[in-house]
Parts: structure tokens; C-alpha cells; sequence
């Protein structure tokens, strides 16, 4: 029996492409099909040449043979608008769907804050939030696991040339899923997010700030430490999440200033925003991964 | 300069980007006031929203004393003939900001983006312009930063997207009334001639009303203003002033003199935290490309780091930082600090 779990990635596109050289490097994960709709792409010649099985036909090019590919786990990088039909087809051949796109019709998963529990509920659909989601709801959830946060607030500042057509035509879908996740899975009460898109070159690296009002008098010892272990936790997997400045303490503000380097993989490094969301897509697909190769989990058509 | 008979509309930005220099702390009251004022002085278009714009209220720029929804509910019921407006940021509101704003009765959107980011309008204005009767303005903020020639570009997409009028923003108050001429005049002459054009300064070089006057001569029909200059850094174009520029020029805007002077000197000075002028902060926002949203950030960052508000700006410049990261601000005093100490010990 192969100790690699079969996966396939939709939408060979940059965020796609950037996935698969991830998943290459996995020990548990293999990926062995690429689906596109634009016959000449790059990203499928690209795939080919790394020996996956690829086509142009979308998700029904694939869907004939998936089952005897073995693929039991999926990527979703297209859009937001295809994303739930795409889900419905590849489910019903008994793999579990991991979504990049902003739909969010599945479960939020921020892989250090809630990963485990999407596991164990067996959900054969899971969303990865946003790009700023994945980069500040760790950090909102590393204070709200100290003490009650009333309000947490993120500002995620990306450079223009990462910010691709499908954020740009529903920037709206950011503010709105992002401040839902820092709700349900930062733990926040009230949730805020905000988005700054700029343009200056040499592009600047994803920056975050994570604004948290406490309840009570913040404990900064204890939130210090929290801070820093769930810093470790991103870093498994996204080593260039770095602190660059506080906690600043002041009153019952807790900010928090971060700064997300990319691995560069396909993606340029400056594009931490992007990074970040295939590195947490894998993490997930890997959690999977290890549960199935473990016998605790059998992915099946609901 | 020759402006005889031009027609221009004026619009106050007192209870919108005023919001800044005040803290977000205007009162529904004050702003009442000062409405029915401006509607009696004939001023025809008058913004209400936070400073940064619809859903503005946050850690990051401040919490207003009043919601959007009070404030803008409660200033559309109370004037007669001015038309109210509202900003959005998107990326800070969204169309559920915009659809409460409409609600409460406003008369112009202005959805506001950096001067190279219009395509994230697109949502927001193609939404507007499906409203009947509301008056969609597209607004390219920082417009400074880039040549006159990409400026039209995005003008044009904001066009594409629905908006009637297509604004040219000096945010940072850096332009002079050359760059005003270049941008105004090539947008004038490529957009379509149904689209009107706007100029919106700020008066941190001191140029508030030359670059608005140079605005007009090539082709602007709209100035934005505020009385006694209320507004983000040394504030905008000081709008009494600018009117009695153009009663002198003989330039038709509608709006009573002497009323609105009034309106300045009675009503604004007065709720005045510290008088908006250009001094040496505001002065380095307009020399150094600056947002002028950032100043009082900056000033608050130097008293508590112990640093110079002026080192901040500058920095902020370099590091072409562009409207709403105002976050950025005490990371880089901190960064800043840690500098000063290391070089210190």
C-alpha cells in the first residue's frame, strides 16, 4: 500500500501551481492530477511535465477515472463561482474537498487554531477562509485562549501584484468572510477586517496588524507567551510569519504587528498573502492525509 | 487666468474629512448645526460620513462619537436644498454600507481607491449606478504619485464602471498647480465629455486654492473645500476663501459669500480642537507625499516613542506608504525607537 494519500488540484493557475511544488515535497500527500478549462494553459503544461495526469475539460475531465486514480483528497483554486458545483462532483466520487476560493460553504479552517477539529468531525468540505484570515486569525485566537476579546480587528496590507483579478472584483467578500472567521474561529465576539492594496515597487511583503480589545486588563505574560507558541505553531508551515513588533499594550488594546513572507515556491516571496493560503491548504490536505493512512478516516460520498 | 462665467459646483468636506483633525467626535448636533447653516448659505453639496469613509469606525482611524447611520439619517433630514454625500473605501465599506447610506436619503456615493487600485471600485460603483437618480463619483486618491498619462487610465476604468463625475485627489497636498493642469487637462480632454471632473486639495503647501483655480481653467466643474479649511493635515481648500476667489474671478458658484464666511468663523473655528493651519507637520505631509490622514497618528506615535512627528512623516514618504495604513504608523515608531536605543546603548 502506498503511504501517500492521492490528491488533485483545480484551477492550474498561480495559487495552483505554487500548491502543487508544495505538494510534491509532501511525505503524505501526492498529487496526481491537475485540472484546468484553458487547453494551452501554462500551469497544465507545467503539471505535465511534473507527470500528473492533467486536462482541460474541468472538473468532468477527471471525474471518470478519479475514483481509479485513487484521489481522495482535492484542491480547489479556481473561483468562488464554480467552487460549490466542483465540490458536489468531486464528494460524490468519495473525496474530501479543500477550498481556496473565498465560497466558503464548507467549515472555516485555520489549520493551528481549528484543524484538528475539522478532522475529527470528518467534514468533507473545508474552507481556508482569506489570505488575511489565515495570516491574523492565529493571532486573534492565541489572545482569546488567554482571556474574553469583545473586538478583534485585522489589517492586512498587500502589494498590488499580489492582489489578483478575484479579490479585485469582490474585495467586499474579504472584509466580510475575513471578519466572520475572526469571530467564529478567532474567537472575537465582534469581528473587523480591513484590506490596503499597494502598488510600490520593489512590492512590499504582506504585512499584518492585529488589533485585540480585551475584556479585562490584558494578562501580558500570559498573552506574550500565547503569542509566541502560536507563532511557532504558523511557522511549521509558513516559516517566514514573523513578529515584527509589539504586542503593544495599551489599556485593554493588544496590537500586534506581523510581517508574512512567502517561501517562494512559484509565487514571488513578497506574495506571503498567497503563500500562506497554499501552505495552509497543504497543512490541512497532510492532517487528512494522515488520519486516512492511519485507518480513522474512510472519505465517502455523504 | 481667465475663469468669467465658468459654472462650478462646490462641495464641503467639513463633516467628513474634518472628522479627522476633530477625532472622529464631531456630534450629531454639531453636525446638524452646521448643515442647515451650509444649506442656508446655498453651499449645494455637503459630505457626511467618519473621515476614512462608510464601516471607517475601527481601532485603526478611530471611533466615532455617532455612527454613519446617525450622522447621515440625521443631516439629510434636516437640510432643504443641499444634496448630502458619502465616501466608501472599499476595503473598509462595502455595498451594504452603501446600500444603508442610500437609505437614509443621501444624494452622491463617492467611492474612493488609490490612485492605481480603481478596479476594486468596480463592485461599489456598478451597484450605485444602478440607483436611480444617485450621483456616482469615482475617487482616485494620492493621484500625485503617478504621471498623468496612467492617472487617465484608471479615471477610465472608474468611468467604465458607472461613475457620471471622476475625481483627481491631492491627499498628500503635494501638487502644485502644474501637476493639477497636466492631470485635470488630459482627463478632460480623453474622458467622455458627459463625465465631469473633479479636484479635491488639501492645503499642506499652502496651494489649496491655486491648484483648485488651475483645476477649473482646465476643465474641473467640481471643488471640493471645506469652511475655515477643516480637513485632514493643514486641511482642505479653505472654501470661503476659495469663493471669494471666485466671486473676484467671476466664477458662478451659487453659494452665498459672506454667508459662508460666516458659517467659517462662527460655527467651524469654534469647534476648532487645535486650529488647523499649515505648521511643521502638516507642512511635511505636502513635501513629502504624505496621506494626510496620518498626521495626527504620527504626532500621537513621536510623543509616545519620544521621537520627531517630522522623522515619522518622512519616513512614511520614503517608504511611499499609501491612505489607510495608518497601522504602519506605530510600527515604524517602534522600529524607529529600537534604532535610536540600539545607537544609544
Amino acid at each position: 500500500m502506498s503511504n501517500k494519500i492521492k490528491a488533485a488540484i483545480i484551477g492550474p493557475g498561480n495559487i495552483g501551481t505554487d500548491l502543487l511544488m508544495k505538494a510534491m515535497r509532501s511525505d503524505v500527500i501526492e498529487p496526481v492530477w491537475m485540472v484546468g478549462v484553458v487547453p494551452d494553459s501554462p500551469g497544465l503544461a507545467r503539471a505535465q511535465e511534473m507527470g500528473l495526469k492533467t486536462t482541460a475539460e474541468g472538473v468532468d475531465g477527471m471525474l471518470s477515472t478519479m475514483r481509479e486514480d485513487g484521489v481522495q483528497i482535492c484542491f480547489d483554486a479556481t473561483s468562488a463561482y464554480v467552487h460549490a458545483e466542483n465540490s458536489r462532483k468531486v464528494n460524490e466520487q468519495g473525496a474530501v474537498m479543500i477550498d481556496l476560493t473565498p465560497a466558503a460553504i464548507g467549515p472555516f479552517c485555520v489549520p493551528p487554531v481549528n484543524l484538528s477539529n475539522a478532522v475529527a468531525e470528518r467534514k468533507m468540505n473545508v474552507n481556508m477562509v482569506t489570505c488575511g484570515g489565515q495570516a491574523t486569525i492565529p493571532l486573534v485566537a492565541a489572545v482569546s485562549r488567554v482571556q474574553s476579546v469583545s473586538y478583534a480587528e485585522i489589517v492586512a496590507t498587500v502589494s498590488s501584484k499580489s492582489a489578483g483579478p478575484g479579490t479585485r472584483k469582490n474585495i467586499d467578500e474579504f472584509t466580510r468572510t475575513t471578519s466572520r472567521g475572526i469571530e467564529s474561529v478567532g474567537g472575537a465576539e465582534k469581528g473587523k477586517a480591513i484590506i490596503i492594496i499597494n502598488p510600490a515597487e520593489p512590492p512590499l511583503i504582506m504585512r499584518d496588524t492585529v488589533h485585540c480589545l480585551t475584556v479585562d486588563e490584558p494578562d501580558q505574560d500570559a498573552i506574550r507567551q500565547s503569542i509566541d507558541d502560536m507563532i511557532a505553531e504558523v511557522q511549521k508551515y509558513v516559516p517566514g510569519y514573523t513578529l515584527k513588533n509589539g504586542p503593544v499594550f495599551d489599556g485593554k488594546r493588544v496590537s500586534i504587528y506581523m510581517e508574512v513572507e512567502g517561501l517562494g515556491d512559484f509565487l514571488p516571496k513578497y506574495a506571503g498573502n498567497l503563500d500562506i493560503m497554499t501552505a495552509a491548504g497543504l497543512r490541512t490536505a497532510e492532517m487528512y492525509a494522515e488520519e486516512i493512512l492511519a485507518g480513522n478516516f474512510v472519505p465517502s460520498a455523504a | 487666468m481667465d475663469l468669467k462665467g465658468k459654472k462650478i459646483t462646490v462641495h464641503d468636506m467639513c463633516l467628513r474629512d474634518g472628522m479627522h483633525p476633530k477625532q472622529h467626535q464631531i456630534s450629531v448636533d454639531e453636525m446638524v448645526t452646521v448643515a442647515k447653516a451650509m444649506d442656508a448659505a446655498g453651499i449645494p453639496l455637503i459630505e457626511v460620513t467618519h473621515g476614512d469613509g462608510l464601516g471607517g469606525a475601527s481601532v485603526n482611524y478611530g471611533f466615532p462619537a455617532n455612527s454613519d447611520e446617525e450622522y447621515l439619517s440625521a443631516v439629510c433630514g434636516a437640510v432643504k436644498n443641499s444634496k448630502v454625500s458619502a465616501l466608501l473605501l472599499p476595503g473598509i465599506g462595502t455595498v451594504d454600507h452603501l446600500k444603508m447610506a442610500v437609505d437614509c436619503g443621501i444624494g452622491t456615493i463617492r467611492v474612493a481607491t488609490h490612485c492605481t487600485e480603481a478596479d476594486v471600485s468596480e463592485q461599489h460603483l456598478t451597484m450605485a449606478a444602478k440607483y436611480d437618480k444617485l450621483d456616482v463619483v469615482g475617487f482616485l486618491m494620492m493621484a500625485h504619485m503617478i504621471e498623468p498619462e496612467a492617472l487617465l487610465e484608471q479615471l477610465q476604468l472608474m468611468e467604465s464602471y458607472g461613475a457620471n463625475c471622476v475625481y483627481i485627489t491631492d491627499s498628500a497636498g503635494y501638487m502644485l498647480p502644474d501637476d493639477v493642469t497636466a492631470r485635470v487637462a488630459l482627463a478632460r480632454e480623453k474622458l467622455n465629455p458627459n463625465t465631469e471632473i473633479g479636484f479635491h486639495g488639501h492645503h499642506n503647501l499652502g496651494m489649496g486654492i491655486a491648484n483648485s483655480l488651475a483645476a477649473v481653467e482646465a476643465g474641473a466643474t467640481r471643488i471640493d473645500g471645506s469652511l475655515a479649511g477643516l480637513g485632514a493635515g493643514a486641511g482642505n481648500t479653505p472654501l470661503e476663501v476659495f469663493l471669494a476667489v471666485c466671486d473676484r474671478m467671476g466664477v458662478e458658484t451659487g453659494v452665498d459669500l459672506f454667508k459662508a464666511m460666516d458659517v467659517a468663523e462662527d460655527l467651524i473655528v469654534p469647534m476648532m480642537d487645535d486650529i488647523v493651519r499649515v505648521d511643521r507637520d502638516s507642512l511635511t505631509l505636502g513635501w513629502a507625499g504624505v496621506y494626510s490622514s496620518f498626521l495626527l497618528f504620527a504626532k500621537r506615535a513621536a510623543k509616545k516613542y519620544n521621537l520627531s512627528a517630522r522623522d515619522i512623516l518622512v519616513e512614511l514618504g520614503r517608504r511611499r506608504t499609501v491612505g489607510g495604513q495608518e497601522d504602519m504608523i506605530e510600527d515604524l515608531a517602534l522600529d524607529m525607537a529600537k534604532e535610536r536605543d540600539k545607537i544609544g546603548a
